[in-house]
C-alpha cells in the first residue's frame, strides 16, 4: 500500500482496525491516467443547452451510452466559464467514464472540452453542429459513439483497493436523525478508509454556518484551516448580498424543519459528523477542483443542493458518493453512484426504493456506529464491485452545473 | 433494553431528539445520553414529532440552545422542560 504524506508524519502505531482494513479491495477499471473507476460509461456531453438535444439523440441511438443534458454553456465569462469547462471536462476525465462525445454549438469551445479529456488517455470525440445542423452531427457522432460503447464494453475489472478509491459525501433532506447516526455513520468510514489512504472529499460551504470555527480546527494546518475560513466568508458575503431573510425554508429547507431542524447552526453540526471524529482535511478545493495533494479528506466549495454539489465531486474525479438523508432526498448523479442511507425508521419504512443502507436501528440502540460504519464499508465496496445502488436502478442522473453569476 | 425515546447528544445539551413515533403529552420518556452513556427521565408536555427537539430544562427568552454541546440558535419563546423545541419558540443567531 501506498504510503501517503500524513501517514508518514503520523505516529507509527497504526490501530489493529485500521490495519486489519488496509486490505479492502474491490474490482474497479484501471484507467489510461492511473486512476480508479467503478463504472464503464460512454457519455454524450453537450457543451451548451443547444445540444442536448443531439445528444439525446445520439444516447438514444447507441443502447448504453447515456446523454448527460445541462441547462448552461453560452455567453458565460470569467471565473463562471472556467468552472463551466472544469465541470464538464472534469465530468469526461473521472474514471467512471470510458469514452466521451462532445457535441456543441460551435467549434472552437467544443474542441476545448475535447483537448482537456484527452489528457486523460481516453477516447474522445467532439461535433459541431454549426453548418452541418443536427442531424449530420447526429449521425456521424452515432458511429463514433458505437465504436466507444463497443470498445468500452471489452473492458475488464481488475483488482483494485483502498488506497486507489476515491469517495465523496453530502447529505440531504437532513433531519436530526442524520446528525444523530447516518451522518456519523459516514464520518466512522471516512475514519476507518483515510488510514487506508482513500481520497474523501466534503463540502456544502453554508451548511457549516454556526459550525464554521470547529470545522476550522479539522484543517490539517494552519494554511487549511486559513484557506477554509476564506472561502467559508467569500459565501456567507454571497447570503449576506442575496438574503431577504434568514434563509428559513432555504437552508435550513421547508423538508430539514418539517424533520425537526430549527436552524442552521443545528443542521451544520448534524453535517459536520460526517467526517468523523480524527480524519483532518488536507486541502480545500474550488469547485469542481481536481485534489492534488495526494490521498486523504479534501473540502470542497460548493452549494449544499444535492444536485449542484455531486455533480462538482464527480467532475473532481470522485467515484462512489456516501449520502445520507433524513426525509428522503432522492438524489442519483449520470456517472458517479450515489449511495443513500437513513436513520429515520420512517423514511426507511416509506420509501425503501430509494434508501442502500438503513440505519435507524442505531436510533433504537440495536446498532452501535462502529457495526453502522462497517455496514456501509461493504455497502460500498459491492457497489464499487458493480452492484447498482437505488438511484441507479431508479434511473436517477441529476447533472447539475453550478452557475456563479449571470450570463453577458 | 428497555425503549429509547429520545437521545441528547451531549452532557451540556439543553434539549434531546425524540426518535419514536407518537410521543403523547403526559407520557414519561426515557433519554439516551450519549456523551458518557447516561440515561435521563422527562415527562413530555407536548405530542413532540419524530426527529423534533424536548427541552430538558426550563428555556427561558434569551437563553442560548445547546446541542451537540454547542449553540445552536436562541430561545424567542419560553419553552418549559418537557415542552416541544423547534421554529416556533427558538431561531438561528445567524443570517
Amino acid at each position: 500500500m501506498a504510503v501517503t504524506k500524513r501517514e508518514a508524519g503520523a505516529p507509527a502505531i497504526v490501530s489493529r482496525r485500521a490495519r486489519s482494513r488496509e486490505r479492502i479491495r474491490f474490482m474497479g477499471y484501471r484507467r489510461g491516467n492511473g486512476r480508479v473507476g467503478i463504472r464503464n460509461h460512454v457519455i454524450i456531453l453537450p457543451l451548451d443547452d443547444l445540444s442536448n438535444a443531439a445528444c439525446e439523440a445520439v444516447a438514444n441511438n447507441i443502447k448504453g451510452t447515456i446523454a448527460l443534458p445541462h441547462a448552461y454553456g453560452r455567453l458565460q465569462f470569467g471565473e463562471d466559464l472556467a468552472l463551466h469547462f472544469r465541470t464538464l471536462i472534469g465530468t469526461g476525465t473521472n474514471p467512471n467514464v470510458a469514452a466521451v462525445i462532445v457535441i456543441g454549438i460551435e467549434p472552437g469551445w467544443t474542441g476545448r472540452v475535447v483537448e482537456g479529456i484527452a489528457r486523460s488517455g481516453k477516447p474522445v470525440a467532439g461535433f459541431a453542429i454549426e453548418g452541418h445542423g443536427d442531424l449530420k452531427v447526429i449521425e456521424m457522432a452515432s458511429r463514433r459513439a458505437q465504436q466507444f460503447l463497443m470498445d468500452a464494453t471489452e473492458l475488464q475489472r481488475e483488482e483494485c483497493w483502498m488506497d486507489e478509491l476515491w469517495v465523496s459525501t453530502k447529505c440531504g433532506e437532513s433531519d436530526t436523525t442524520s446528525g444523530l447516526a447516518s451522518c456519523p455513520t459516514v464520518g466512522n468510514l471516512i475514519d476507518k478508509i483515510d488510514p487506508m489512504g482513500a481520497t474523501t472529499c466534503f463540502g456544502e460551504t453554508t451548511e457549516l454556518t454556526g459550525a464554521e470555527v470547529e470545522c476550522a480546527k479539522r484543517a490539517f494546518d494552519k494554511d487549511v484551516a486559513g484557506k477554509f475560513m476564506a472561502v467559508f466568508n467569500a459565501y456567507q458575503d454571497v447570503v449576506n448580498r442575496h438574503k431577504t431573510n434568514d434563509l428559513s425554508e432555504s437552508q435550513p429547507t421547508k423538508g430539514n424543519i418539517a424533520g425537526g431542524l430549527s436552524t442552521i447552526e443545528e443542521k451544520a453540526f448534524g453535517n459536520f459528523q460526517k467526517i468523523g471524529h480524527k480524519t483532518k482535511y488536507v486541502d480545500v478545493l474550488a469547485p469542481a477542483e481536481e485534489p492534488r495533494k495526494g490521498s486523504g479528506l479534501y473540502f470542497m466549495d460548493t452549494s449544499s443542493a444535492a444536485a449542484e454539489c455531486v455533480t462538482l465531486q464527480a467532475a473532481a474525479g470522485f467515484v462512489v458518493h456516501l449520502f445520507p438523508t433524513g426525509q428522503g432526498n432522492v438524489i442519483g448523479n449520470p456517472i458517479e453512484p450515489v449511495i443513500k442511507l437513513t436513520a429515520n425508521p420512517k423514511t426507511a419504512r416509506l420509501m425503501p426504493e430509494h434508501i442502500d443502507l438503513d440505519v435507524s436501528g442505531i436510533l433504537r440502540r440495536e446498532m452501535n456506529l462502529d457495526q453502522a460504519g462497517d455496514a456501509l464499508i461493504d455497502i460500498m465496496v459491492r457497489t464499487c464491485n458493480g452492484r447498482n445502488t437505488c438511484a441507479e436502478a431508479l434511473g436517477h442522473r441529476e447533472f447539475v452545473m453550478t452557475k456563479l453569476y449571470q450570463s453577458a | 433494553m428497555p425503549t429509547t425515546h429520545f437521545i441528547v447528544h451531549d452532557k451540556a445539551d439543553n434539549v434531546g431528539v425524540v426518535v419514536v413515533e407518537d410521543v403523547k403529552p403526559g407520557q414519561r420518556l426515557t433519554g439516551w445520553v450519549m456523551e458518557g452513556d447516561g440515561t435521563i427521565v422527562v415527562k413530555a408536555l407536548d405530542a413532540v414529532p419524530l426527529g423534533h427537539k424536548i427541552a430538558l430544562r426550563d428555556l427561558k427568552k434569551g437563553d442560548t440552545v445547546f446541542k451537540y454541546g454547542h449553540d445552536i440558535g436562541k430561545v424567542v419563546d419560553p419553552a418549559g422542560k418537557g415542552r416541544h423545541v423547534h421554529v416556533h419558540n427558538i431561531k438561528t443567531k445567524r443570517w
